[in-house]
């Protein structure tokens, strides 16, 4: 059963613990900065991304969502040279969609979550490359081949992200 | 109304806060070189995620180290020797290219010229990046709690890597080379054509303002320029790779970077530049021959009243008054007597060194060469001569 259709009183609300909440968007922030300098090809990934849209898909709030995605957004920006607010708007609007489709479905199979993290990387790269250019107006080139290319490998790392992350789920 | 309110709450809410993004970002635009107005939420995420890099990137130094340095020191014998004829060959190169080095400064006195040396370097270790193929910029383990400060250039043994950009109290953000925002005047270092080696959104540099009408062969190689006041000249760039007509007038030339800008571990700042006017060796000219005869055993003093002639002849063709230099009154190896210059009306030196007999008696020998005496310095400049009143030759 890939993707469940269910009413807001049937699917499972998560919370997560204080350490959690902050530690694993901290660590992901980290290793995005780190993990490119010795792993080269590593910067296709996303990792804030993922946590952001795991996160949001768990607790199915919206505010939350996209409070969530925001503040992931924001730090990951202030690590960068550019204006801060780029990938913060991207990503508010990613925990935005995906906390809202986590209250309508149920995606807890690794099948649906390639699917879903497929979509919102796509979308999250279409807004910042649209916010960087028209606001920030940076030079960018959109390749279709490697944007699918890196939502393709980012969906394989988040399927199996979110199995681990699953583990720090507690139910409410 | 507050049903409409409670119904489109989140969504009030999300407008709200990319509205508040938004806005935040525009006044960041406007304000194109004020860094200022994110500095704390920077500080903080920096602060956060940099001591884990600092601690990760000590453990596996320190790992590599031990491996190194106590486990891994298979054929270290043999490098060894190979570093010791690797020593002797640049010893022999140092000394040509000092006497190329000296030439140079002598001509750039004559000219005035003025020019950027690095006086100071600080070591620092590359610890994270900013995890952005959209900012292609690294951290690195000194701040400005060790004398950093922006703008400083940052290079390795290669060549440049880019410029500090912010700096933190324990750490800065280098910006590289191949960023789109980075900019480097450059200079080409057989054609000496200028322009600026710029960076793109894919990380490959360019020289950017270059005419199409000059020739620009690939495998060239490109340098600082040194007139953008940030990188002293001379330090290279990179490498010419493909050169293609671009847009309008100007050419579009690929560079290579010197320096492997995705595996960058450990760079140099360049924290202090001097900028001074070169000079020419002012020590006054010493001869071989000199320094040898000095160290020699002196002879003893003879009356001049024999011959003062010969004596003061003497005297003033080695320019010195030290007395082991007084050539004998009659050896078979003397040498011709010195003749004066028509032009500049000097006297050539004798060429030879005094080397006593076994009857005490100093002796001409061939003078030696400057690969031959280490403690000696020559230069071959025209002396200028005692004035000498017995001589006839006039002082200059």
């Amino acid at each position: 059963m890939p993707i469940t259709y269910t009413s807001g009183e049937q699917v499972e609300v998560y919370r997560f613990s204080v350490p959690v909440t902050i530690g694993v968007p901290l660590v992901a922030l980290f290793l995005q900065a780190w993990l490119p300098l010795h792993i080269h090809f590593f910067s296709v990934f996303d990792l804030p991304l993922l946590v952001t849209i795991f996160f949001a898909m768990a607790r199915r709030s919206q505010v939350a969502g996209l409070l969530t995605g925001g503040i992931i957004g924001l730090l990951q920006d202030s690590l960068t040279h550019q204006p801060i607010g780029v990938y913060g708007i991207a990503k508010t609007i990613v925990g935005y969609g995906a906390s809202s489709l986590g209250i309508k479905l149920d995606v807890e199979n690794a099948g649906a979550r390639f699917l879903v993290i497929l979509f919102f990387y796509t979308v999250h790269q279409t807004i910042y490359f649209m916010i960087a250019r028209a606001l920030v107006r940076l030079t960018l080139e959109w390749s279709w081949q490697r944007e699918l290319g890196a939502a393709v490998a980012n969906a394989v790392l988040g399927v199996f992200l979110f199995f681990l992350l699953d583990r720090f789920k507690q139910r409410t | 109304m507050e049903s409409v309110l409670g119904r489109y709450r989140n969504l009030i809410i999300l407008v709200g806060v990319l509205f508040a993004q938004m806005l935040g970002l525009a006044v960041q635009v406007k304000r194109t070189t004020d860094t200022e107005s994110t500095r704390l939420i920077r500080i903080w995420t920096v602060s956060a995620v940099t001591p884990f890099e600092k601690g990760l990137v000590w453990i596996r130094t320190s790992t590599y180290n031990i491996w190194h340095n106590y486990a891994y020191l298979r054929g270290v014998r043999q490098e060894n020797r190979d570093l010791k004829a690797e020593i002797e060959r640049l010893r022999i190169e140092q000394v040509r290219l000092k006497e190329d080095a000296d030439q140079a400064r002598r001509l750039q006195a004559l000219l005035s010229f003025k020019e950027e040396y690095i006086s100071k370097t600080l070591p620092a270790q590359v610890i994270g990046s900013t995890g952005s193929e959209l900012s292609r910029a690294v951290y690195i383990d000194k701040g400005s709690a060790d004398g950093l400060e922006h703008d400083m250039p940052v290079i390795t043994a290669d060549g440049v890597v880019g410029k500090v950009l912010q700096v933190f109290k324990r750490t800065s953000l280098v910006l590289l080379l191949n960023d789109q925002t980075s900019g480097v005047g450059a200079i080409l270092e057989k054609s000496r054509i200028q322009g600026v080696a710029k960076g793109t959104a894919t990380g490959e540099v360019f020289l950017d303002r270059v005419m199409s009408d000059q020739q620009v062969e690939p495998g060239e190689k490109l340098l600082t320029a040194g007139g953008d006041r940030v990188f002293p000249k001379g330090l290279p760039l990179g490498t010419v790779t493909k050169v293609s007509p671009g847009q309008e007038v100007f050419l579009n030339v690929r560079v290579k970077p010197a320096v492997n800008l995705s595996r960058l571990e450990e760079v140099l700042v360049i924290v202090k530049k001097e900028e001074r006017q070169a000079v020419a060796e002012d020590v006054a000219p010493v001869r071989a021959a000199d320094v040898l005869a000095q160290r020699l055993p002196g002879v003893p003093d003879k009356p001049p009243a024999d011959d003062p002639n010969k004596a003061k002849t003497a005297d003033s063709a080695s320019g010195t008054q030290n007395p082991a230099v007084v050539p004998p009154a009659v050896s078979p190896n003397k040498p011709p007597a010195p003749k004066p210059n028509a032009s500049t009306g000097s006297v050539p030196r004798a060429e030879g060194v005094a080397e006593k007999q076994s009857s005490g008696t100093p002796v001409m020998k061939p003078a030696v060469s400057n690969t031959q005496t280490n403690d000696a310095k020559i230069v071959e400049k025209p002396s200028k001569p005692a004035a000498s009143p017995q001589s006839g030759i006039p002082p200059q």
